[in-house]
């Protein structure tokens, strides 16, 4: 007899910009559709910004996300400089080196965010823990270079807010080379773990037609195959005048994006000491006064993906039209695809896999449709996925690989 | 051939403005009837990322620029629409041809009421069920 | 004091929901527990359902749609649940007060114990926060 149950994954979900409320039908262990039902967030940023000065929007986009603080704010003042004539033609040099290494900061910070609560779903609660312990020293250097832990407050149009000392540079490198070792022992622990293979591997799988159909951006592309970058493309930041490279793996499940997001990590941690060995001396912001009247478009690759806004202004001090496209707003919608077909226990880590949120599945519950009674809470579901990491350690153990 | 041409060579007289900025921003405007067949040539035919969608409220009616982006180029292309009628702003939907534009489109027809057709889920997204109907936030006046 | 209370202040379970914010209150919650800071320690723990909670810990400016979930969890909660607004959009709403998609504020909808103010909350602050909420129950509320 088969009996078909809805899992809802909610309702709301703080930990992402756009907070999702999933509705898995499970049928068995199978998960046959899912509904993504979101708006628990939302907060009209785009309506607000058209209430509020050139200046005051910057610091408003930055709240958008917290954890992409530095993206939205860089990619908002692209698009408005988009109107004066460009990011290269009007910004210091030196300004434009210290936004490429206060976005590639946040990169890391992001990424190793992610990575611990990846390890948190597959029951490594160990790679959580030291994750995030990794994590703190990069806090620090935000706290450093711009005062603040989160919401850096650093970009405005025409350059920066502050400057990066000269006394803060050996601080910031000496970071970065304590980081190096722990991002070795990640890669090791995460390539080499038979388990987390099993578990990982041919999860979640997103063929690359599918991202090209779903207009899927960032990491999660990246880990399917498809070469866009858009560090690369966009002409932003000084990323022309530095040796780095995209990391493109081909598989496209789990397992790929993780290592993408690992491997983007030792790019980032290059990009920055590069940037402060050329970064030059001068000017850090160009006084910008007024905004002429026009359309600007600036796009950021945030570390889940492209950031867009767009920009009209109509020459008074606000935009009279701010659009913002957050890079999860398309991943997410993508998860209709890469979930169905899964089991319950893989659904957590799949749906995480675009770097969604944490929140959304700590509040998962099982209802069953017909009493419409929780038979399992948020917990449980993590505590499924764990298990089943348990299991297949155990089955390794006993020389019985793919047991459970 | 560069992809300019092509898209000029193909659309032809359907294209009725053109401008391109020294920042490689591409606009240019179609009829709202011509946007299905502008938006296969440049997706599938061209293989750009449709990045996003932005619609405005303008005195002269409601503006839709589909922002088009070829990964690996530095240029953005953006398809203009203009919709004079704004009691009745109806658009084809490209939801049919690429799911990638469903919540797109959701959000613009919750946040303007500018209706899609042949959508296929066209139903609320971000706003809540009390919301009244017929009240649009991102409208003007 | 009160029996339930006193029991209460040995060690605090922490459920943690978001109205509406931009995530950094929340990272920086969970921040909390992770190894610099290590609340667990102290036998405070953040759990996954507010039926075993003693604290709820509320973040985000207060939006229409999950307004309505919010009154549900607090009717939900065992009593005495404490109230904790953490971050200045909790507190005040911020910047987003003049939003169409935001309510009023928190302390009109629920009986707001503690206030943590801070865009976001250093770690710092909210496990002093927590002291201080300590202190209040111990001194009877």
């Amino acid at each position: 007899m088969s009996h078909k149950i809805i899992v809802p994954i909610g309702p709301y979900h703080p930990l992402q910009e756009e907070p999702e409320f999933f509705q898995l039908f499970v049928e068995g262990e199978r998960v046959e559709d899912i509904d993504i039902i979101i708006g628990y967030n939302h907060r009209g940023i785009e309506k607000l910004s058209e209430s509020k000065h050139f200046d005051q929007v910057a610091f408003l986009v930055e709240r958008i996300c917290g954890i992409c603080s530095s993206s939205h704010p860089y990619a908002y003042v692209l698009a408005v400089e988009d109107i004066l004539g460009g990011e290269a033609k009007i910004v210091p040099e030196r300004a434009i080196y210290i936004r490429t290494i206060v976005d590639e900061l946040q990169r890391i910070h992001s990424h190793l965010l992610w990575l611990g609560l990846a390890g948190h779903f597959i029951g490594y609660n160990t790679v959580w823990m030291w994750a995030w312990k990794y994590r703190e020293p990069v806090l620090d250097c935000f706290e450093m270079i711009t005062g603040n832990r989160n919401n850096y407050g650093m970009i405005k149009i025409g350059g920066v807010r502050r400057d990066i000392k000269d006394e803060d540079i050996p601080v910031l490198k000496k970071t970065l080379d304590e980081l190096s070792p722990a991002l070795d022992m990640f890669k090791g622990a995460i390539m080499d773990d038979p388990v987390i293979k099993m578990r990982l591997k041919g999860v979640g799988v997103l063929s690359r037609q599918q991202i090209i159909d779903w207009c899927v951006v960032g990491p999660t592309a990246r880990a399917s195959g498809v070469n866009m970058d858009v560090r690369r493309d966009a002409g932003y930041g000084v990323y022309d005048r530095i040796n780095w490279s995209v990391i493109i793996e081909k598989d496209g499940d789990v397992f790929a994006k993780t290592i993408v997001r690992i491997l983007e990590m030792y790019e980032s941690v290059g990009i920055i000491r590069q940037c402060l060995d050329k970064m030059p001396k001068g000017d850090i912001d160009a006084d910008i006064k007024d905004i002429p009247p026009g359309e600007g478009i600036g796009r950021v690759e945030a570390p889940r993906g492209e950031c867009f806004h767009y920009i009209k202004s109509d020459g008074t001090n606000r935009p009279i039209r701010h659009k913002i496209r957050a890079p999860s707003y398309m991943n997410v919608a993508s998860n209709k695809v890469s979930v169905i077909g899964s089991t319950i226990s893989d659904a957590t880590i799949t749906l995480a896999a675009v770097d969604p949120c944490y929140c959304c599945t700590e509040r998962l519950a099982v209802i069953n449709r017909a009493d419409n009674k929780k038979v399992m809470n948020g917990w449980d579901l993590i505590k499924l996925s764990q298990e089943k990491t348990l299991k297949l350690k155990e089955g390794l153990e006993n020389g019985r690989p793919g047991a459970g | 051939m560069d992809k300019r041409d092509i898209i000029k060579k193909r659309l032809g007289a359907k294209i009725i403005s053109w401008e391109e900025t020294p920042t490689h921003k591409i606009y240019f405007g179609v009829k709202k009837e011509d946007i299905l067949e502008t938006a296969r040539l440049l997706f599938r035919e061209l293989g750009l990322r449709f990045s996003t969608a932005s619609a405005t409220d303008t005195p002269s009616g409601f503006e839709i620029i589909y922002h088009f982006v070829p990964d690996g180029e530095g240029q953005v292309y953006s398809v203009r629409l203009m919709l004079e009628d704004k009691k009745q702003a109806q658009v084809d939907s490209l939801t049919p041809m690429f799911p990638g534009a469903e919540w797109i489109e959701r959000e613009i027809w919750e946040m303007l009421g500018i209706n899609f057709k042949n959508h296929p889920n066209l139903k609320r997204l971000l706003l809540a069920e009390d919301w009244p109907e017929g009240d649009y936030p991102l409208r003007k006046g | 004091m009160d029996f339930r209370l006193k029991a209460l202040t040995k060690s605090i379970w922490i459920f943690h929901a978001s109205v509406g914010s931009c995530n950094n209150c929340d990272i920086e919650t969970l921040d909390c527990f992770t190894p610099r800071f290590d609340l667990e320690r102290f036998g405070i723990q953040l759990i996954g359902s507010l039926r075993h909670a003693d604290v709820l810990l509320i973040t985000g400016a207060m939006n229409r749609k999950a307004v309505v979930r919010m009154k549900r969890l607090y009717e939900q909660a065992p009593k005495p649940c404490l109230v904790v607004a953490c971050g200045t959009c909790a507190c005040s709403q911020h910047m987003f007060k003049e939003s169409y998609n935001v309510r009023e504020p928190l302390d009109k909808i629920l009986p707001v114990d503690l206030y943590i103010p801070g865009c976001p909350p250093k770690p710092e602050a909210i496990i002093s926060g927590v002291i201080k909420l300590l202190n209040k129950v111990k001194r009877g509320k």
